[in-house]
């Protein structure tokens, strides 16, 4: 315990400076995986023929361990970043894919009948009733996708990508280094466990069921 | 104002179609009540006028234009449309709810805001509300604003389909007695469809009952009551409804006693006591062989009489005061209680005597409109 809290006194800044870029690439995976699933996901839930095929894609990467993956995909494209970023992507796809399909599947057809008879055109259906009662939905989706992420980028230290997974392996490295470990396994858990709250509550804030007036 | 040519809707997978060749025509502020069993296409009708579905044949004119020439997304923003399952936005604001409409027109914030409160007034709902969010209220509450938000527009056509179906029925009163008031207020056309007959006898300038995709009949509720077209409409209108507790459309025949008590006008005064004794009645009414009816007599006209007269023609009354068996009974009470008689004679053709209403069967009448069920719940114990 007295050796891991020289440590991280001792390497404080290098072990922050891992953080953020472990977070950093967990977010980036994630982000692009937002921006290419959420439309997906709309797109399916409006052609509904489309959607066994795109979930069971995303499915079947889900089935690939995640060494198996990014060794693959370093072949592709190299050792980095990248190729980190890109596993934690691929990986989000279809926990984002899936809740934005069944968040848009979910919002009442009552509600989308009465808004349709109203006048709206399908694009001021999608944006000012399908999103706004799916997003919360949407948001778990993301929240399962980034904490997953998190896990992938600590393995991405075998790919040259660093990230608090390269202290972990320092540690094991050394000899006796519990100490080391713990500096990256903590930090790693501890992101998780932050991502996951944050993100649970503004899940929990965009959700139409918790509006009332006072708030 | 609203105009149905020949119109016709088969959905793709059906041989049958949901509306057949349907032609009717609604005039400016008249409330239409559609009616008709599940599934005889109430609803496709209703949506065929703004063009939520399409018809596959025929014509629809709204203020003389085919509704098909027109944007479909312009031609709902000016119609108001309540469906059948209310259906608010939970993610807005009631005020927002109202104001949809609004919204999509592109209002100022200030003019939508000042609708809704103008509006939310009209329902005896209190301001505070136009910030709470649906689930927020209760769901009569919840049905009047998807009314309003119908209103919001001041569209002058309005559709609604089964507005109050999901609601108790003490509820679902109140609110009918609210919005047909309201619907005086704002003077609108509206096409509204139930399943509810009492429901439509209650709102309806107009019914018009369904079967099969196909128009029974139409016409006021006072019409279809005295005039079922056929026995479809009868059976749906319900027997107790033609008969029973409708003095506004029921006959003077349907309550009448068919066996009043007479005496025949050639009979001495010392035979009508007798009558008068053996039925424990103090009047009788007077006919002629083939049962004529030619005034009445009482014990006082006897009594007064008794030494000067001997026959029942010599001492009777000959007011002809008679009500026809096919008259309403709306007019024959209110001219009963007027004239305080105690019971009219009833004559069909040839002043025939058929009959006779007391007081005493009206006073009974009353009660079971009023107490209806009950009593016969109590009958069917007996
Ligand atoms: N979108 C659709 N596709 C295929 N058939 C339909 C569709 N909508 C309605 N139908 C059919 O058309 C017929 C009329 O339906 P409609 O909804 O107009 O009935 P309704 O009179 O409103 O009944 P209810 O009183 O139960 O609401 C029914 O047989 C129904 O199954
Ligand atoms: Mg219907």
């Amino acid at each position: 315990m007295e050796t891991f809290i020289t440590y991280v006194s001792q390497n404080g800044f290098y072990i922050w400076e891992e953080f953020y870029r472990h977070f950093l690439m967990a977010a980036y995976g994630v982000l692009f995986a937002s921006i290419i699933s959420i439309p997906v996901g709309i797109l399916i839930a409006r052609y509904g023929k489309l959607s066994s095929w795109v979930l069971t894609f995303g499915s079947i990467i889900q089935t690939i361990p995640v060494l198996g993956f990014m060794a693959i995909t370093m072949v592709a494209m190299g050792l980095g970043t990248t190729t980190v970023i890109t596993t934690v992507f691929f990986y989000s796809l279809l926990p984002i894919i899936q809740n934005t399909y069944v968040g848009i599947k979910g919002v009442d057809s009552t509600v989308t009948s009465a808004a349709y008879a109203s006048g709206m055109t399908r694009l001021q259906l999608l944006t000012k009733v399908e999103l706004p009662l799916a997003v919360s939905v949407i948001m778990a989706g993301i929240r399962t996708a980034l904490v997953v992420g998190i896990g992938i980028v600590a393995i991405g230290t075998f790919v040259g990508a660093g990230g608090l997974g390269a202290i972990i392996v320092r540690g094991t490295n050394a000899t006796d280094g519990t100490a080391i470990i713990l500096a990256g396994a903590i930090p790693t858990a501890l992101m998780a466990i932050v991502a996951d709250l944050v993100m649970g509550k503004i899940e929990r804030k965009l959700n139409p069921v918790n509006k009332t007036a006072t708030a | 104002m609203l105009e149905f040519k020949e119109v016709t809707k088969t959905f793709e997978g059906s041989k049958k179609p949901a509306v057949n060749k349907l032609n009717l025509s609604i005039e400016k502020g008249e409330f239409v009540v559609f009616i008709g069993p599940s599934g005889c296409g109430k609803t496709t009708t209703m949506k065929m006028i703004n063009r939520l579905v399409e018809p596959t044949d025929g014509q629809i004119l709204v203020e003389g234009t085919n509704v098909l020439e027109q944007d479909s997304v312009q031609l709902r923003r000016s119609i108001g449309y309540v469906i059948q399952q209310i259906g608010l936005m939970p993610h807005m604001t009631v005020g927002e709810n109202i104001s949809l409409v609004g919204s999509l027109l592109k209002w100022s914030k200030e003019k939508q805001r000042e609708r809704a409160k103008e509006l939310i007034s009209l329902v005896d709902l209190p301001e505070e509300y136009l910030n709470r969010y649906p689930h927020e209220l209760s769901g009569g509450q919840q049905q009047r604003i998807g009314v309003l938000r119908a209103l919001a527009a001041d569209p002058p056509l309005i559709l609604m389909d089964e507005p109050f179906g999901a609601l108790d029925p003490i509820t679902r009163d109140g609110l009918q007695e609210e919005f047909k008031k309201l619907q005086k207020e704002v003077d609108k056309t509206i096409v509204f469809v139930t399943h509810d007959m009492d429901e439509a006898i209650k709102l309806a300038d107009k019914i018009v009952i369904m079967n099969a995709g196909e128009i029974v009949q139409v016409g006021s509720p006072d019409e279809i009551l005295k005039h079922p077209a056929n026995e479809f409409v009868e059976d749906f209108i319900g027997k107790d409804r033609l008969l029973q507790s409708r003095p506004d459309v029921t006959r003077v025949e349907q309550i009448m006693n068919a066996n009043p008590i007479t005496v025949k006008e050639e009979r001495t005064l010392k035979e009508a006591i007798q009558v008068m004794r053996d039925n424990r009645v103090d009047s009788l009414l007077v006919i002629d062989e083939i049962g004529t009816l030619k005034g009445y007599i009482d014990i006082e006209m006897i009594d007064a009489q008794y030494k000067k007269r001997s026959y029942v023609y010599e001492a009777m009354d000959t007011e002809e005061y008679s009500v026809h068996k096919s008259d309403l009974l709306r007019d024959t009470m209110y001219r009963m209680l007027r004239r305080g008689s105690a019971y009219v004679p009833v004559i069909e053709e040839n002043d025939r005597l058929v009959g006779i209403v007391t007081r005493a069967a009206l006073a009974n009448m009353v009660y079971d409109t009023i107490w209806g069920d009950e009593t016969a719940e109590v009958a069917a114990a007996d």
